[in-house]
């Protein structure tokens, strides 16, 4: 019992970990630009097909496939943002951050089809070396997932640094924390949300790539797993970096432990039930507050 | 051909009656609701398994106009203290944990299989008229939808909503109950959407989890946004467009040689979604965009500056 336990919070901290890289995203765009961005979910079924070409036809190995992840969806994500986003942005009206949300969700639909087009609805497998997994006590783990969670900790320390220790990284958290004081001081907003585009959709399609190689990418990837994603990033209060990585991780093992005592059929509404009762105690997230700019 | 016409005609009373729903909640209320399908799931399977439980076909369709709007109310009273875009999460979560329920309690809705063989009004009796009939029946709610809905959104209740949208402090400051308001008009808003899913479930008798996916909702918004989403009369053309759209894509799609059938179905959602995209851009205000209000004027003395709010406030006195 304690055992099956224990796996179920090992699987759920994975999952959690894959999970909190398009979090992170969402929340970084959340932050700079103002608002929801949908096309995040296709943004990784982007990257899981950028890192299943160059893997399945090259040969490439993972971590330049995943760097072919990051830079697919980071671009495509702002060619989207260019063409959907940034016209609808300029019109100022009292719901503009909710029209510009409406329309990234027909830009989400419009990416997903694209690749539905190109590629089938067919599920394609990275082709990885398998090997057994590793058996801890009578805990199970795949090596790789233990892959996986390498990566994303490794992208979350290096996300650490970049906002903490750069020049731009600063400048994202200032626009982040208060976007009229930050342009007083001289700080293109424009520059930055290009930037916030950039990495922000590059680390959903390094996501997408990374559950790409656990499961296989098909056109849909993405938005099975946009709940999900959502309400990690609302968990953190929608502006926290460090908040999405929580909520990642705490949607990962609820879900993931929620099925010691309901059907695997309703795993993903315990996403739904789970931002509900959060945002019923606390209607701003559990770390809204800590935006950006650390006091 | 004429079936279907027909059959596309009472469709698109169908869109009618959701983008209503959508322009109350969301062009009149102000809250982005992501859940239009869930509350048309909710109608459509409320209406079809109390109607096979033995009620008559009317007292079911009015059953799921209460169910959904109830259910519609809830999520508003639950999600009451939450921002627009936490709102939209929510909702677009609301929506597929109905479908969640629709798939896995085979004990209630038959899962995947769906319900089958929901009975139509007066089907056996009119025959080859049956068509007919139901197109004006659909279309005769929707008319119904568009008298009571502008009786109301023309009412003080209308004006205090519309406040509301725009500023909710403004409007609470103002001593309107904002909360009320907000529950009313999702009830309203999303009864209609669960009228919806009545009607369009005893048109095909046929329903299942696969009808309720989140495009439905995405298809209404386009609808809601090319007719103009704060008007009443932009959803009823914007569902027209849109199936004219809907079907027009699928046989231009079907032209193009040597496209897979998932190609087609690809091409046919792409360029809706693009569409939407478009509209938005150029004309995000519709075909009808949204009347300016004024307040009435003084009688007294034409050509003035209009008084704030006939009747509640005293006319300032010019000098």
């Amino acid at each position: 019992m304690f055992t099956e336990f224990l796996q179920h919070i090992v699987n759920g901290l994975i999952i959690g970990a894959v999970v909190a890289l398009p979090a992170l995203g969402l929340t970084l765009i959340f932050s700079v630009l103002g608002f929801v961005n949908f096309s995040i979910a296709a943004q990784m079924t982007v990257g899981g097909y950028a890192g299943w070409l160059v893997n399945s036809h090259l040969h490439w190995s993972l971590i330049p496939a995943l760097a072919v992840a990051f830079a697919a969806s980071g671009a495509i994500g702002i060619i989207g943002d260019r063409l959907a986003l940034l016209p609808m942005r300029r019109k100022s009206t009292a719901h503009t951050s909710l029209m510009v949300a409406i329309v990234s969700i027909a830009l989400n639909l419009a990416l997903e089809n694209a690749m539905r087009f190109g590629f089938g609805s067919d599920l394609n497998s990275y082709d990885l070396p398998v090997s057994r997994d590793l058996v801890l006590g009578e805990i199970h783990v795949g090596p790789q997932q233990i892959n996986n969670l390498g990566v994303a900790l490794l992208l979350a320390i290096v996300l650490a640094a970049f906002f903490s220790a750069t020049r731009m990284g600063k400048a994202m958290r200032a626009v982040a924390d208060n976007p009229d004081l930050a342009r007083l001081k001289g700080i293109d907003p424009q520059r930055l949300s290009n930037l916030a585009t950039f990495i922000g959709m590059g680390l959903a399609g390094i996501g997408g790539a990374l559950l790409a190689v656990d499961t296989s990418v098909d056109p849909s990837t993405g938005s099975r797993l946009l709940l999900i994603v959502f309400a990690a990033s609302v968990l953190g209060g929608l502006t926290s970096l460090p908040g999405a990585v929580l909520g990642a991780l705490l949607i990962g093992i609820l879900s993931d432990v929620s099925l010691t005592v309901i059907s695997p059929v309703y795993q993903s509404a315990t996403a739904f039930i789970t931002i509900l009762l959060v945002l019923l105690v606390r209607p701003n997230g559990l770390f809204a507050g800590n935006s950006g700019v650390r006091k | 051909m004429t079936s279907y016409l027909l059959f596309m005609g009472t469709l698109a009373g169908v869109y009618a009656l959701l983008s209503l729903g959508l322009v109350t909640i969301w062009g009149q209320g102000g809250m982005v609701n992501l859940g239009l399908v869930g509350f048309y799931a909710v109608g459509a399977y409320s209406s079809a398994l109390l109607n096979a439980a033995g009620l008559t076909i009317a007292v079911a369709w009015a059953a799921a106009f209460i169910i959904a709007g109830t259910v519609g109310a809830a999520l508003c009273l639950v999600t009451r203290t939450l921002r627009g875009d936490y709102l939209a999460i929510v909702s677009l979560g609301f929506a597929e944990v109905i479908r969640l329920i629709a798939t896995n309690e085979k004990w209630l809705t038959g899962g995947s299989d769906g319900v089958s063989g929901i009975h139509a009004p007066l089907k056996a009796e009119l025959g080859a008229a049956f068509p007919w009939f139901y197109l004006g029946l659909t279309w005769t709610l929707v008319a119904l939808a568009v008298v009571c809905l502008s009786r109301i959104l023309s009412s003080p209740f209308g004006r205090a909503l519309r406040a509301q949208r725009d500023d909710e402090q403004v409007a609470a400051v103002a001593g309107k109950p904002v909360l009320q308001l907000k529950l009313k008009t999702f009830f309203v808003g999303a009864g209609l959407s669960g009228l919806a899913g009545a009607v369009y479930a005893h048109l095909t008798s046929f329903i299942s989890p696969d009808g309720f996916v989140p495009l439905m909702t995405i298809y209404i918004f386009l609808a809601a946004t090319a007719g103009g989403y704060t008007r009443l009369i932009g959803a009823v053309v914007g569902s027209v467009i849109l199936l004219v759209l809907l079907e027009s894509t699928r046989f231009a799609a079907v032209a193009i040689p040597g496209l897979s059938a998932v190609q087609v179905a690809s091409v046919r959602e792409f360029s809706i979604a693009v569409i939407l995209i478009a509209i938005m851009q150029v004309r995000p205000q519709g075909l009808f965009a949204s009347k300016p209000q004024r307040a009435p004027r003084l009688a007294s003395k034409p050509g003035e500056a209009p008084a704030a709010n006939g009747g509640t406030t005293v006319p300032i006195p010019h000098h």
